[in-house]
């Protein structure tokens, strides 16, 4: 009977893999099975009017489209009068030839021939498409393509733009990309068609403007499937820039800016002169002219294109930001020209008295540029313009730009401080993170510094997070703008309390790069007096806390700095630095011991030793061959437990460190269990025993997924060696259920689902098998035949020798690991107050929560209450929730709404944050590419949650409701 | 031009004109058949008076222009400088006595600054106009509030008589068409006219006037850059014959609209969170919105508390015809009224007179905005002795007002105008001095909306016109403008004074009607299809009867015309020494034509003549001198160059080197 059963699995197997292969003559069968088609031809043939026809045919279109309908249709095509009909099966051709498992070229000819007799215009153009949709799902076939270019080239010259548009498609998407190509001796492509590109370009001169546009599209097409494009086509495609159409002149704005990265260094002459220019420059300066342009989707198409031209020379791209200004023809400094000269020149304020921006000099009016040659001031034309599409657009391309050019960045600080004050959230956020991404190029002036922590005061709360992000990357040049940032977040943290870690955050990077600046303030900081013995600050004001940060900080690299402190200062040190660590740095005081250790790892070479530590570590274990050799217990305990020290003292390597800490405590998990009495005890005695084994496989089960979604940066190497985890735990769970239970049955499936488990694990990682010889599964599969015939209890003694012979199987670390973590800032858990509400009716609770290393949070994060009752909900934020303020970090900012009955007093619920993982999606995304994909979803996905992060309590007290 | 050959026509309709047609395009108009056409713009009155540099233009703007035959008056203004007749234009110029209805079209005017339509209620209700006048649908609704506040002004403060009325603005009013933006609004059968975004102030529009083929674009006063609250001037390649721009800043070219902005917001910031109070002295319309919204929004922003407050009266008003006319906003406003109203001012708050006294920190805007009277001048006086206080003047101040003094820093005002002594002594009861201490900040901040000398190339450039024509300026600025625009575009362009008449000649396409039988002709006699690229010589009778043009075959005309055809035949004897016999002569004239005319059918019948298509050559010898030989040569008119090129070729002779056979 198992044996049995054990064959119909395996054939289930090999059922489930050959079916693709057997579907493949299915196909050709289908056509010539009447059915659903025939009732519509009858139906058609009913039809005694274009009206009645056309409704059928919709009718038809909406219910679900079988691929055997086609031959009616087509059958009904050929008799049909009335235009619009055929236009609509034509359109069904294309839709049936969309549809799967259905053999596009089992209509061709039909298709092909209908365009012989064809009079209309549209159907024409509705049969083109269809070709072009049977083309596209024909990829591979080279004499179907021929077919269809022959077809397209000779409507190419249709009297109708629709037609001629697409031909134009059709020639782009599947024109020849390797001219050469009648080597082949194929002798079926007529020489015309092997140049598409000629033949194309011809049609940027078309009389419809339409056509032009396709024809600059098709060429782009071409281009994207790698051919490459012709030189001679730039000064057509710059010409198409002065076009009437706006169509037209965005798409020719792409077209240049293509030749200008595949032809960057070529010459091109500047027309009226003799001089040349480099190609890429010249393109730069007719793009940066339609920044200008009438139409703004040809502006944002122009600024956006701006951003990916970097091999402009430097000459060009600071033009971009340069008007010259004047009035009544006398030069005129712009404000920021004025800003950096009153700044040079020391004078306090500005623009007091009328006038003073009065023009100096005379112009010379021959000399004066009216129109925008080149690229002049197209940055100034961007980030003024009417739409926010093109200010973004134009505050993305500075950003691109800056970061590629120092100088640039330099030159366009300025433009970008004045977007701080843009009507629209959106681009004044934009701009922050720009100059953020730019700011480690650029230093702030004074008045620069001021504009921007202008901004501090925004009541939305992304623009001041956002500021003290940027805060924390700038450079400042004096100490007067230290102490101007200081106040204006001083300022911040009055206004908006909720701000606090943020400014505290933004106050340690600017103490950690300006210690120097921060030198001379310390005094005034800590309100400090030659003679006199100031009033100890209050130690929980988060303005004086925030000071304090930021001095401790700059302390940290300013030895002569804590020179200065008073005695409360040091006290407030040590307390902070207990209480806030991650923002208050250990510093070497005077007069005081330290903790040898820590002051030990704050040696610069500390994270390669550390990094060479975790290697030794690894590697000694990896000394062990198996499992139950004696000693290897301890050695495993040992390393587990440096590791976790590693992980606690060395950040940057806290995720690999805990990652292979989690690896080694599975590895330690099994051996106990396998070491334990009960494996030589008779079955019926062992019962007692069972929990501690019982309870070990399932810790490392979880251990496993922990593993696996929780830390980002595997590769897939250690994505097998977990998922090889996972199988030893389920060895180790099925053993131990044979132990405990009686009789067969119930083994039966549980075998197979463990097979199962084998062979799809086999599957997925076949290209890691090689690696896993000697392992647990590696030995298995050896024995898989046999494995597959057996009964349950054989199998059950096999796995029990397997999993104890099994060597030990290293882990070998991949470059970055990182552990996704939360923390919840927000709510703390530390208010007395209960919060207040009637029962039976909701209320929200602010949450703020930043995530580092979460994958995807938008789909995996969840929020968990849990009532005291043990009650739980689980919600999911909306995505609009969560922000991205960094590279791997995401915060979430969101509301959930608790309810509950009345009690009778306060009690704390908690709330948590879930990581939801599913095996399957994560399959899925993995291993897209292999063939195993439509399989997948049947192997029962597990999914679950991992609760990360710590739990907060928050103290609430549903009242009952007065009536 | 053509409009008298057009009139010379309707004369005599049997008139047949055999032409040569150039069949251009595929419609087949043509462009080059009836000669040029006059467009003339008349520009009676254009401003010229202008204060250099200034935010306020004073000037008076009224332009006619005569096109294809139609008249039309461009904004009717009037002077804010003069209180005699001058301040209106000179209506004498279009006519001397009798109303004007007859002698215009249309009167359309762009914005409703007084300067632009001042002059509008005299000229339709005092001098006579019944004829259309033509505004968008804000100006319309606007412009009637200022007016009447004019008229108070005028009739009521100055005592003014011989000033229109009420009754009359309102009458004036009732022959408002409203126009929307693009839409194109059919005057009478030729004349179209077409309004586009013109940023400025609310509902300022820029007008297309079309007749025909023949069109001419009147920007008004634009902006081309955004602002807070209205968007930029835009226009479509209409390619227009004449683009008429104003100029008013011809020789400047501004910074970016931020750095003002962020300037004006610090200083106002800054003065508001020391406790001071700002005074920003505005005039009702236009900038005051933008300000209001600049301060609104910041206000929103930062989280401020401190009241801002707006001096009622016609702004109450105008504000709700803001809040009307949304689209007309810029993309923020419009994009977010439907959340809240940018307009809906939760901060600004109407002003009272007790509030100038209460302690704190304000914002107030207050009219008028040269700080010479009003209320903006009492608060000023309130406030000037606190140096935590501060002004600033958000446009030009005329010489002379308390505006331009404290601009140009003066600390001590004396106040000369008895009127304001006893002010003076109202407010501060006990204290008579007559001088007043500045010691409040005074700041200048430049907000104006007109496009600058960029901006003008940039509408230029959008729009593409035959020619310039630059007015609401002054002279020595738009030379250089001219310059400039001619130098870049090489396009004629020109800046008339006052009184003075431009005329610009153009080349308007002329439509003219093909018979299909022509058409199909013409095809059938070879060749490729039309190349809608070249032009193509074809022949055909040009018919002009009942205004329209048609292009038929000769045969049609006639029969149309009831005429009988008449052969034209030329004819012409040459002399020709030959010693051989006429026969002879005849065969050698054969050989040499038929080795000079290659592709031409040469024909030598037997009757003894060489057909050469329809040329018939005969040869006869005269009887006196046998070697003189007479050459007989006959060719219809349609023939003519063939022709006359034969006669010339035989007049040369035969070449002696010819066999006779």
């Amino acid at each position: 009977m198992a044996a049995h059963l054990k064959k119909r699995v395996y054939e289930e197997f090999s059922k489930v893999v050959q079916l693709p292969q057997e579907e493949a003559p299915a196909k050709k069968l289908r056509l010539t099975k009447p059915s659903k088609s025939a009732a519509l031809h009858i139906d058609l043939c009913k039809a005694s009017n274009p009206t009645d026809a056309l409704q059928y045919l919709l009718h038809f279109a909406r219910s679900s489209v079988e691929a055997e309908s086609v031959e009616g249709v087509v059958q009904h095509y050929y008799k049909e009068q009335d235009n619009s009909v055929r236009l609509k099966i034509a359109s069904l051709i294309g839709l049936l030839s969309k549809t799967q498992n259905f053999n596009p070229e089992s209509i061709l000819d039909d298709t092909l021939n209908t365009f012989n007799t064809e009079k209309s215009h549209q159907v024409l153009a509705q049969l083109l498409d269809t070709l072009l949709v049977i083309g596209t799902q024909l990829p591979e076939s080279l004499i179907v393509r021929h077919r269809l270019i022959e077809v397209a080239y000779k409507h190419l010259s249709d009297t109708y733009f629709g037609v001629r548009n697409k031909c134009l498609q059709l020639l782009g998407c599947l024109g020849n990309v390797d001219t050469p190509l009648n080597k082949d001796g194929q002798g079926l492509v007529p020489a015309v068609i092997g140049d598409a590109q000629s033949l194309i370009s011809d049609y940027f001169a078309d009389q419809d403007p339409r056509v032009r546009t396709a024809a600059i599209k098709a060429m782009l097409q071409l281009h994207e499937r790698g051919l490459k494009i012709q030189q001679t086509i730039y000064d057509q495609a710059c010409q198409l820039l002065c076009d009437d159409y706006e169509q037209v002149r965005s798409a020719a704005v792409q077209m240049v800016w293509v030749l200008s990265q595949l032809y960057p260094e070529s010459i091109v002459p500047i027309p009226s002169s003799n001089e040349q220019v480099r190609l890429v420059d010249d393109s730069f300066g007719k793009i940066s002219h339609m920044v200008s342009d009438g139409s703004w989707v040809v502006r944002v198409q122009a600024a956006k294109t701006l951003g990916n031209m970097l091999q402009v020379s430097p000459h060009f791209l600071e033009q971009t930001l340069d008007k010259k200004l004047m009035s009544d023809l006398r030069r005129k400094r712009t404000a920021h020209e004025r800003a950096k000269e009153l700044y040079a020149s020391g004078e306090f304020s500005s623009g007091r008295k009328w006038a003073d921006d009065a023009p100096k000099e005379k112009v010379d009016t021959s000399a004066v540029n009216l129109i925008a040659s080149g690229a002049c001031g197209a940055f100034v034309h961007g980030l003024e313009d009417e739409m926010y599409e093109v200010r973004i657009a134009a505050v993305d391309a500075l950003s691109a730009l800056a970061q590629s050019s120092a100088s640039f960045a330099e030159k366009c600080l300025d433009f970008l401080v004045d977007m701080f004050n843009d009507e629209i959230e959106e681009v004044r956020l934009q701009s922050i993170h720009v100059l953020r991404q730019i700011s480690t190029n650029i230093t702030l002036r004074e008045d620069q510094l001021d504009t921007v922590l202008a901004v501090l005061e925004d009541s939305s709360r992304d623009i001041r997070e956002a500021l003290h992000e940027l805060l924390c990357f700038t450079n400042v040049s004096t100490k007067e703008c230290i102490q101007l940032a200081l106040l204006e977040l001083l300022k911040n943290l009055t206004k908006y309390p909720t701000d606090r870690n943020s400014v505290w955050k933004c106050l340690k990077f600017l103490g950690c790069r300006h210690p120097t600046l921060v030198l001379p303030l310390v005094p005034e900081l800590l309100s400090t007096h030659p003679y006199f013995h100031t009033p100890e600050p209050d130690m929980d004001d988060p303005a004086y806390i925030a000071v304090l940060v930021l001095v401790f900080n700059a302390a940290q690299s300013c030895p002569t700095m804590t020179a200065l402190f008073s005695d409360h200062t040091f006290r407030h040190y040590t307390y902070l630095r207990d209480s806030l660590s991650h923002l208050v740095p250990p510093l070497r005081l005077p007069g005081r011991t330290q903790a040898p250790g820590v002051s030990g790892i704050e040696g610069s070479g500390s994270v390669e030793s550390a990094q060479l530590f975790l290697q030794q570590s690894l590697s000694r274990i990896s000394t062990i061959h198996n499992l139950q050799d004696p000693g290897a217990q301890d050695l495993l305990n040992f390393t587990i437990r440096d590791l976790q020290r590693l992980g606690e003292l060395q950040t940057e390597l806290a995720g690999a460190a805990d990652f292979s800490a989690t690896y080694l405590r599975c590895q330690l998990l099994l051996t106990k269990a396998l070491q334990e009495k009960l494996w030589t005890m008779a079955v019926p005695l062992c019962l007692k025993h069972n929990a501690m084994a019982t309870a070990a496989a399932k810790q490392m089960l979880e251990e496993t997924y922990k593993l696996e979604f929780l830390y980002s940066g595997l590769e897939n190497r250690q994505v097998a060696t977990i998922h090889h985890v996972r199988l030893q735990a389920k060895a180790l769970q099925l053993v131990l259920t044979a132990r405990t239970r009686r009789g067969v049955e119930p083994l039966i499936s549980v075998c197979e689902k463990f097979l199962q488990e084998v062979e799809s694990f086999q599957r997925l990682f076949v290209v890691e098998l090689p690696h896993l010889q000697e392992s647990f599964v590696g030995k298995l599969l050896d024995l898989s035949p046999k494995l597959s015939a057996c009964k349950p209890g054989e199998l059950v003694k096999i796995l029990q020798t397997t999993l104890r012979q099994s060597g030990f199987l290293n882990l070998k670390l991949p470059k970055q690991v990182q552990r996704a973590s939360a923390t919840i800032i927000e709510p703390t858990g530390e208010s007395d107050n209960p919060l207040r509400f009637t029962s039976g009716l909701v209320v929200a609770l602010d949450i703020d929560a930043t995530l580092e290393h979460v994958q995807d949070p938008h789909n995996t994060v969840k929020v968990q209450v849990l009532y005291p009752d043990g009650q739980s909900h689980v919600i999911q934020p909306k995505p609009g929730d969560f922000r991205s303020p960094g590279p791997h970090r995401h915060r979430l900012i969101t509301q959930v709404y608790l309810s509950h009955s009345a009690w009778t007093e306060a009690c704390q619920i908690e709330v948590r944050l879930l990581l939801a993982y599913s095996s399957s999606r994560l399959c899925k995304a993995v291993w897209s590419d292999s063939s195993t994909e439509g399989l997948q979803p049947a192997e029962g996905a597990t999914e679950g949650t991992i609760p990360f992060g710590k739990p907060v309590k928050v103290f609430i007290m549903p009242k009952p409701a007065r009536r | 031009m053509a409009r008298e050959v057009r009139c010379k026509t309707v004369e005599e309709p049997s008139l047949v004109a055999l032409a040569k047609t150039h069949a251009a395009t595929p419609s087949f108009k043509n462009k080059t058949a009836s000669g040029s056409h006059l467009s003339n713009v008349h520009l009676c009155i254009s401003s010229s008076c202008f204060l250099s540099g200034a935010g306020q233009d004073v000037g008076r703007s009224c332009i006619l222009v005569s096109i294809g035959g139609k008249n039309i008056m461009l904004d009717c203004g009037m002077h804010m400088g003069f209180n005699d007749d001058r301040r209106f234009p000179d209506f004498s110029y279009i006519t001397q006595q009798g109303r004007l209805t007859e002698f215009l079209d249309c009167v359309i005017i762009s914005h409703f600054h007084l300067d632009h339509c001042g002059a509008l209620p005299y000229m339709s209700e005092m001098v006579g106009y019944d004829g259309p006048i033509y505004m968008t649908h804000p100006t319309k609704a606007i412009c009637p509030i200022l007016l009447e506040d004019f008229r108070k002004i005028t009739v009521d403060k100055k005592g003014e008589t011989n000033f229109f009325t009420s009754q009359m603005i309102k009458d004036c009013m009732k022959k408002v068409v409203p126009l929307n933006l693009h839409q194109t609004v059919q005057v009478d059968d030729e004349l179209e006219i077409k309004a586009y975004y013109a940023g400025h102030v609310l509902g300022a529009a820029m007008v297309q006037i079309k007749v025909g083929s023949e069109s001419v674009v009147y920007t008004g006063d634009y902006n081309m850059t955004p602002d807070r609250h209205l968007g930029a001037a835009w226009i479509d390649k209409c390619r227009p014959d004449i683009l008429i721009s104003e100029s008013t800043y011809a020789t400047t070219i501004r910074d970016s609209k931020r750095c003002r902005e962020r300037d004006f917001l610090k200083k106002v910031h800054e003065t508001v969170e020391r406790g001071g109070k700002v005074l920003i002295p505005v005039f009702a319309l236009g900038r005051a919105q933008e300000l209001c919204i600049l301060l609104e929004t910041f206000w929103e922003r930062m989280n401020m508390k401190a009241p801002i407050y707006f001096s009622t009266g016609l702004t109450e008003k105008a504000n709700h015809y803001y809040k009307l006319f949304i689209t007309w906003t810029n993309q923020k406003i419009r994009k977010t009224f439907v959340q809240r109203n940018m307009f809906e001012f939760k901060h600004i708050k109407a002003f009272d007179r007790s509030y100038a006294d209460n302690p704190g920190p304000m914002v107030v805007f207050a009219t008028p905005g040269m700080l010479h009277a009003g209320q903006s001048l009492q608060i000023f006086k309130k406030w000037a002795g606190n140096e935590k206080n501060m002004i600033i003047m958000p446009g030009y101040c005329v010489q002379g007002t308390i505006g331009h003094k404290i601009l140009n820093g003066q600390k001590k005002l004396e106040m000369e105008n008895r009127q304001t002594v006893i002010e003076i002594e109202r407010c501060e009861p006990g204290c008579c001095h007559l001088s007043l201490e500045v010691k409040l900040q005074v700041e200048y901040m430049s907000f104006s909306a007109h496009a600058d000398a960029k901006g003008i190339m940039q509408l230029i450039r959008m729009a593409e016109p035959r020619n310039m024509l630059l007015v609401h300026g002054e002279a020595k600025k738009m030379e250089f403008l001219k310059d400039k625009i001619e130098q870049e575009f090489t396009i004629n362009c020109f800046m008339p004074a006052n009184g003075e008449t431009t005329t610009v000649i153009t080349n308007p396409s002329v439509p003219v009607d093909i018979s299909l039988n022509l058409l199909k002709r013409e095809m059938a006699l070879g060749g490729p299809l039309p190349d809608p690229k070249k032009p193509r010589t074809m022949h055909g009778t040009l018919i002009m009867k009942d205004n329209s043009l048609r292009l038929v075959s000769p045969e049609q005309a006639l029969k149309e015309l009831g005429l009988n055809e008449h052969q034209l035949r030329f004819t012409c004897r040459v002399q020709l020494q030959d010693p051989h016999s006429d026969p002879d002569t005849l065969s050698r004239i054969y050989t040499h034509l038929k080795s000079v005319l290659k592709g031409y059918t040469i024909q030598h019948l037997p009757d003894g003549t060489v057909m050469v298509e329809s040329i018939v050559i005969k040869v006869s010898s005269s009887a006196e001198e046998p070697n003189t030989k007479v050459l007989l040569l006959s060719w219809s008119y349609q023939d003519e160059d063939l022709g006359s090129f034969l006669s010339t070729l035989l007049k040369k002779g035969l070449p002696s080197g010819l066999s006779s056979m």
